[in-house]
């Protein structure tokens, strides 16, 4: 299962991912630059990710919790996610995002 | 003229593993002060995840982040550790006798024997809003928080952010400033909802403006901003404004760590395992901080560095004095130390 992501400096990766994965351990584990500080915990922001217009449907929407969240990023689109907060499913090969400024390290 | 405080040990972070050294330090009699940068005792546990449940603290089936963290104040109180928050510290020097001396940016001195760094992922620190350029207006025009109110009589005032911080200075600072304006990216608070129905009894009787949206840009120069452009809604628009205050929560930073001369390794203290002593002798490190062949970011692991930490410890604040190994079930001179016998 694969993912492909643009960083910030708008470089593309094609990732290898596993089912059931949080897209942000798959970031992070390959070494992109992706802060995510609470390890998925919901209560950093530091993994925002953009979603590909293509995809956002098939990924959905932010919960309430989420939404809540992203109001300590400055830097919010209408495809704003949490990537700690998207399970990889088979429905989600080959999914397409950009990584957030406000989600690099320092 | 800033303090001065002398005492055995400073330990630099508040965290869970910084707390548990106090009690095995003071187990051997040693004396703690500790300093951190947040308002409170607990680091990540009550910052990042006070009510989450934790599974793998050794005795305990399930506690959270806040439960720790009480337990371990608790735990400890019977030494009357001493607590500064709201400080960070910045730089550590190393005296002619072997001490150390410590500077925060609250204008204290802390003299002492033994450094502990326990200082997890860095100290929290305000997050930067990422704007381009915004850096060099900080501190001059752009406050992450308000030290002084007088800072902002008579300015036109711009205040980003939807929760607590953003909607209470919204409230303590409209009757100063000349002008204020609250920008949120959506018109759903998570501040209290008393003050934000106060914001917004401000905003319709013209007292204050509210706009939803976010920080594009700034203008401005040599540090004084002139304006903040917008992307809202309604589409982009450009505030004049003289003082910005973005309140988008807190972030870990190694921060000053870095620059006190230890052997670093990828943003973490180089530390042995019989002492967890950095390069520098006399200061250890413990906790997220450090890093070692196997090292394990978990809390019981920097209980065990504690542990062993305390002992190297003492040996430097009282050389030559033989340290017997007890039990805290079985030895009354222990139990007396813990108020227990
Ligand atoms: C969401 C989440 C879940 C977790 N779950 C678990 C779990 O289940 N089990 C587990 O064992 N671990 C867990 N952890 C990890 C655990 O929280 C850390 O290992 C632990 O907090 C480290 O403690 P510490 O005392 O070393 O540092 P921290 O808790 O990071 O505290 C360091 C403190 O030092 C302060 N500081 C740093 N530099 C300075 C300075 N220059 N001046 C002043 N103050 C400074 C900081 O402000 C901070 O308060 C989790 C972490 C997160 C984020
Ligand atoms: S990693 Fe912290 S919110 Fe996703």
């Amino acid at each position: 299962m694969k993912i492909v992501v643009t960083d910030q400096a708008g470089a593309d990766h094609e990732l290898e991912g596993l089912e059931g994965w949080r897209v942000m351990e798959v970031i992070r584990d390959w070494g992109l630059n992706i802060k995510a500080e609470c390890g998925g915990a919901l209560s950093c922001a530091t993994c925002h990710v953009y979603v590909d217009k293509d995809w956002t449907a098939v990924v959905g929407a932010p919960s309430e919790e989420e939404e809540d969240m992203l109001d300590s990023v400055g830097d919010v689109r209408p495809n704003s996610r949490l990537s700690c907060q998207i399970l990889l499913s088979d429905a989600l090969d080959g999914l397409k995002l950009t990584l957030a400024l406000s989600a690099a390290k320092d | 003229m800033s303090t001065e405080i002398t005492t055995d040990v400073v330990v630099i972070g508040a965290g869970p593993c910084g707390l548990f050294a106090a009690f095995e330090l003071g187990l051997l009699d040693l004396k703690c002060h500790f300093i951190d940068i947040l308002d409170r005792p607990g680091g990540q546990c009550t910052e990042l995840y006070p009510e989450k449940p934790i599974y793998d603290i050794p005795g305990f089936p399930v506690v959270t982040g806040q439960q720790l963290t009480d337990n371990l104040m608790a735990q400890i109180a019977p030494f009357a550790p001493e607590f500064h928050f709201n400080r960070m510290v910045n730089s550590i020097e190393k005296q002619a006798d072997g001490s150390f001396k410590l500077a925060t940016d609250a204008d204290e001195i802390f003299n002492a024997k033994v450094v502990v760094i326990a200082a997890g992922g860095g100290s929290f620190q305000p997050k930067r809003p990422p704007v381009n350029g915004i850096e060099a207006f900080e501190n001059t025009s752009v406050f992450y928080s308000v030290r002084k109110m007088d800072d902002f009589r008579g300015q036109d005032v711009v205040i980003v952010g939807g929760g607590d911080s953003a909607l209470d200075w919204t409230l303590s600072l409209q009757s100063i400033a000349r002008s204020l304006t609250l920008v949120h990216r959506r018109a759903v608070f998570k501040a209290a909802p008393a003050s934000v129905n106060k914001m917004q009894e401000l905003a319709a009787e013209g007292k204050i403006n509210f706009l939803t949206g976010q920080i594009a840009s700034l203008d401005g120069e040599n540090g004084q901003i002139s304006h903040v452009h917008l992307t809202t809604d309604a589409g982009d628009l450009s505030l004049p404004a003289t003082r910005l205050l973005p309140f988008f929560g807190l972030t870990m930073k190694l921060g000053p760590v870095a620059d006190w001369g230890l052997e670093l390794n990828d943003n973490t203290i180089v530390v042995d395992t019989e002492k967890f002593q950095t390069s520098v002798p006399g200061i250890f490190a413990i906790g997220d901080i450090n890093s070692y062949p196997g090292k394990l970011k978990l809390i019981l692991s920097g209980f065990h560095e504690a542990a062993l930490m305390a002992q190297a410890a003492k040996a430097i604040v009282s050389p030559g004095e033989r340290i017997v190994f007890q039990y805290t079930t079985s030895s009354t001179k222990l139990q007396k130390k813990l108020g227990v016998a």
